[in-house]
């Protein structure tokens, strides 16, 4: 199998400090491109050096054990969680036949719709003590507080839980797109070789796909150390938390910024490891051959614990707080029901649109330039850039406000002395500057997922199609870019949904009288009016809805296999008129 | 192919987004406009702000966000901010600002003639608009008035596993701490919040309103909570949450030595303000008798003018003494505070 699959590392030569030969536009405008990127981390990075006064003393004697320990946890629990869930929903809708499989491929990705505050909030309301649900239990039983088990929502078990119920998606879909993206040829062949449907799962497809999964739940623990919603309103004390803490309760920007250096070592090391267990084998697909598989066919109970594999997620995912959310929706349609609520739709879903279309042009630009040997500046800077993902919203927000207002306030000054006009704010206050940060906030989603597609693209593709004279652009957009046609739609769908949710960036550099849906449900739930902010929520989700199912759609189709075959039976209906008498010659 | 068309399409709805807080600025040529950073949520202010431009012709754009926040947004923008008018829900904040120099000290006869001394700068950067307090909430059911008294009694035994709190990452607990601390010394804060810690019914979760729930549900007895809060549940259409609410009894704790603990949401005109003179008028409109009656109405909050009435769910709650510590003083300790905290393991 390693020979027909896997090509052994081709870069063993170390990248030098610029790209090697001719530099060509390329390598410049792409380094140039990561290093604006990489800024925001950069600036945030760099007050570590500023004094941090008796503050870590402090911390060490009380929370900084806490705050390890409860990230860590988290970040078990989680990966574990979406590691269980993610895998196995994705093979059985990519390779098993069972009802209503083909609902399920879409309906599975629904829970990244879901903020992850919002479903905490949800499932908070109804589980809680003061809920309905153990309002029922002592309506029925009698019993009161403490005279019975329940289990309490709000705590750390309860935050791997909703975190693992709203990133599992990263998870299934990354790892979907690589078993469909699988060279069919591998997989027939481990079934002429007796590999049965687990065994060819276990020592082929899930190998061949480690790349994806890996990515998939990178992203997904980026997002844990990033939450702030989440396990602030269940009072865990995490890494996150104790950044807010310290630079605002204590009022210590330093040691914060000393927190989130912290915690982005937890991430650097994340990768590293990563990247070191990828180092000695990539996989490359070394036929270009595909055909659709036949399904395996579940019957019976193999079916029915499909579905039930398949409906869990999606019910507690979506399905539940969906309801939970639509129903306080209609008790409050009076409150939003209004043409206000139209344009706060509209709004967000443009800037989610633009955003997810920016990131994915800048992931395409870095991801090829690094494929194309590229320097290792431009290497360092697309990691740093990728780091954003996991620093808290309002961290990178810092990071992209001082760059700006210090450019912005700077060519004042130097206006108001040279030439005696004012140009004032810039970039500060602009949309442009929420989009630049939604750039470096999301960077490493479209990054992950286009690197991964990228990456099971044979580099003798590369090879062949710079010889025959295609220059990197035009073999990027002619050769690289029809074969990862579902990797760049999943790219685009990740970041226009993170969008979405996304909250605290948001909160602080958008314009005035600008408003998203994000901000309008925070703004509500935060004040604990949950069924006021139910229907911004709900409509988060609906947004999102759309562009899910369209996607999945696509997704499915772009299946090399799915192409050819379609070709394939486009031509021998052309050539039926020619075979025809032909046939008829022989007999 | 992909990118390029939606490429294409999107670059156009990016200009036409750009240009967007653009026209808003147009739009506001015939009065001027001023520009307000708001801590208060725009639910809570933007009704206001449409009566302000009605009767003035003054166009108001708005930026909410948090307060910490939203200053450090102010101090990066430095003399260019387009920030006209700073509103905060806590003193400390604006006290904050006071000290990052964003704020300018303003001479206003209608303040100072509208808001009583202790709610105002005494160099008038800051400017109080209502006034909430914090007192001790309980559940009717199991305790009887006559057990309380102060917030330090309760840190006595008899209320061991009793109290519901919030946890110590909330400014309203870290002013209350340190409101100790500013009359009674930082030793005398650290004994009451391991006190509170040790009388817990549960670890610090959720938001105020859950804690009021939680006393109305038994999972403790006590829990401490603002006013509007208690206010919004009662006057508001959620059966639970009223049923939840009236099943509470208000005790403002201290009426014989410094009295409940308060705090407010305030207003200041910032240092660089582009719009000075429409900011003033601004503020200056938030404590008119108008607004100041629509903030006990709509948001169960107290006025800060003595001539406007609390609501009739307020009222309900009886009068009290406030603790009348410059509320600056919330600012100073607000570190301290929650050094305080950390130390008594108050999560």
């Amino acid at each position: 199998m390693e020979h027909t699959v896997t090509s052994k590392a081709r870069r063993s030569r170390t990248p030098g400090l610029f790209p090697r030969g001719r530099p060509g536009a390329w390598p410049i405008v792409s380094g140039l491109v990561a290093l604006v990127l990489a800024l925001p981390v950069l600036v945030i990075f760099a007050h570590v050096f500023l004094p941090a006064g008796d503050v870590w003393v402090h911390l060490r004697q009380t929370l900084l054990g806490e705050y390890v320990r409860n990230s860590l946890l988290l970040l078990f629990g989680v990966g574990v969680g979406v590691l269980v869930i993610g895998i196995p929903v994705a093979w059985l809708v990519s390779v098993c036949e069972f009802p209503g499989r083909r609902i399920f491929q879409w309906a599975l990705m629904l829970p990244l719709a879901m903020p992850a505050y919002i479903i905490a909030y949800t499932y908070t309301g109804m589980l809680d003590f003061t809920g309905p649900v153990q309002a029922l239990i002592r309506d029925i039983t009698g019993l009161g507080y403490g005279q019975y088990w329940f289990p309490e929502i709000r705590s750390l078990t309860g935050a791997m839980l909703m975190l693992t119920l709203v990133l599992y998606p990263y998870v299934y879909l990354l790892t979907r797109a690589a078993f469909l993206e699988q060279s069919v040829c591998v997989l027939e062949v481990s079934r002429t070789l007796g590999s049965g449907p687990y065994s060819g799962f276990l020592r082929v497809a899930l190998p061949l796909a480690r790349p994806a999964v890996i990515a998939g739940l990178t992203l997904a623990l980026m997002e844990v150390l990033a939450d702030y919603g989440t396990v602030a309103y269940f009072g865990i004390a995490t890494f996150t938390t104790g950044i807010f803490r310290t630079w605002y309760g204590l009022a210590d920007p330093g040691a914060a910024a000393q927190l989130a250096a912290v915690l982005l070592s937890f991430v650097f090391i994340l990768i590293l490891l990563e990247r070191w267990s990828r180092m000695r084998a990539r996989f490359h697909h070394t036929s270009s051959r595909y055909s659709t598989l036949p399904r395996y066919q579940l019957r019976g109970w193999k079916a029915a614990a499909a579905v039930a594999a398949c409906l869990i997620p999606v019910l507690l995912g979506f399905l539940v707080p969906a309801a939970q959310l639509t129903i306080w929706a209609l008790r409050t349609t009076e409150q939003w029901l209004n043409p206000d609520f139209a344009g706060l739709v509209l709004n967000t879903f443009y800037l989610a649109a633009l955003a997810a279309v920016i990131a994915v042009i800048l992931a395409l630009v870095l991801a090829y330039a690094r494929r194309m040997e590229g320097g290792l500046i431009t290497g360092l800077a697309v990691r740093v850039a990728g780091m954003g993902y996991a620093v808290p919203g309002t961290v990178i927000a810092i990071g992209v406000m001082l760059p700006f207002a210090w450019f912005d306030n700077t060519l004042d000054g130097f206006m108001r002395m040279h030439f005696g006009i004012s140009t004032g704010l810039l970039l500060s206050g602009t949309l442009a500057a929420l989009l630049f940060a939604y750039a470096v906030r999301f960077l490493a989603v479209s990054l992950q997922t286009v690197e991964a597609g990228l990456g099971k693209i044979k580099p003798s593709m590369d090879d062949a199609a710079r010889s025959l004279g295609m220059r990197p652009l035009a073999t990027l957009t002619r050769v690289h870019l029809p074969i990862m046609r579902g990797t760049l739609l999943t790219a685009l769908l990740l970041v226009f949904v993170d969008v979405l949710k996304e909250l605290p960036a948001t909160l602080i550099l958008r314009p005035f009288d600008f408003n998203t849906l994000a901000v309008r449900a925070f703004e509500l739930a935060g004040d604990e009016r949950l069924a006021e902010s139910s229907s911004a929520a709900l409509a988060i989700v609906l947004v999102g809805l759309l562009p899910v199912i369209l996607i999945s759609l696509t997704i499915e189709r772009s299946r090399p296999g799915q192409t050819q075959r379609a070709r394939a039976r486009k031509r021998r209906t052309d050539d039926a008129p020619l075979a025809l008498p032909a046939g008829a010659q022989a007999s | 192919m992909f990118p390029h068309a939606s490429g294409i399409f999107t670059m156009a709805a990016l200009a036409a987004a750009l240009a967007f807080p653009a026209t808003v600025t147009a739009e506001g040529a015939g009065e001027g406009e001023v520009n307000l950073y708001s801590a208060r949520q725009e639910n809570l202010i933007k009704p206001l702000l449409d009566d302000f431009t009605r009767d003035t012709g003054i166009q108001v754009n708005l930026l909410t966000g948090k307060a910490d926040e939203l200053l450090q947004r102010l101090r990066l923008e430095g003399r260019n901010s387009p920030a006209d008018v700073l509103i905060t829900v806590d003193a400390g904040n604006l006290h904050q600002a006071k000290e990052a120099g964003v704020l300018a000290a303003i001479e206003s006869q209608v303040l100072n003639e509208n808001i009583p001394e202790s709610f105002r700068d005494p160099e008038g950067q800051w400017y109080g608009l209502s006034m909430r307090a914090r007192p001790i909430l309980y559940n009717k059911a199991e305790v009887d008035p006559s057990e309380l008294s102060t917030y330090e009694a309760l840190t006595e035994a008899q209320w061991k596993g009793r109290i519901c709190i919030r946890s110590s990452s909330n400014i309203y607990n870290q002013s209350m701490v340190a409101s100790i601390i500013a009359s009674e010394g930082a030793e005398a804060a650290q004994d009451w919040a391991n006190g509170i810690v040790s009388n817990m019914a549960r670890p610090p979760q959720g938001g105020d309103r859950d804690q009021i729930r939680a006393a109305a549900a038994g999972v403790c007895d006590i829990a401490i909570a603002n006013t509007y809060y208690l206010g919004a549940m009662l006057a508001g259409d959620d059966t639970a949450q009223r049923e939840a609410a009236e099943q509470m009894g208000v005790f403002f704790p201290n009426q014989e030595d410094r009295g409940t603990h308060v705090n407010i949401s305030g207003a200041g005109v910032t240092a660089h303000a582009p719009n000075r003179d429409n900011g003033i008028r601004l503020v200056e409109y938030l404590t008119g008798e108008d607004a100041q009656r629509w903030y006990a109405e709509v948001n169960q909050e107290y006025p800060v003018r003595p001539d406007v009435p609390a609501s009739e769910i307020l009222s309900g709650f009886g009068d009290f003494k406030a603790d009348d510590l410059n509320l600056s003083l919330l600012g100073v300790h607000n570190a301290e505070a929650v050094r305080i905290m950390d130390r008594a393991g108050w999560r």
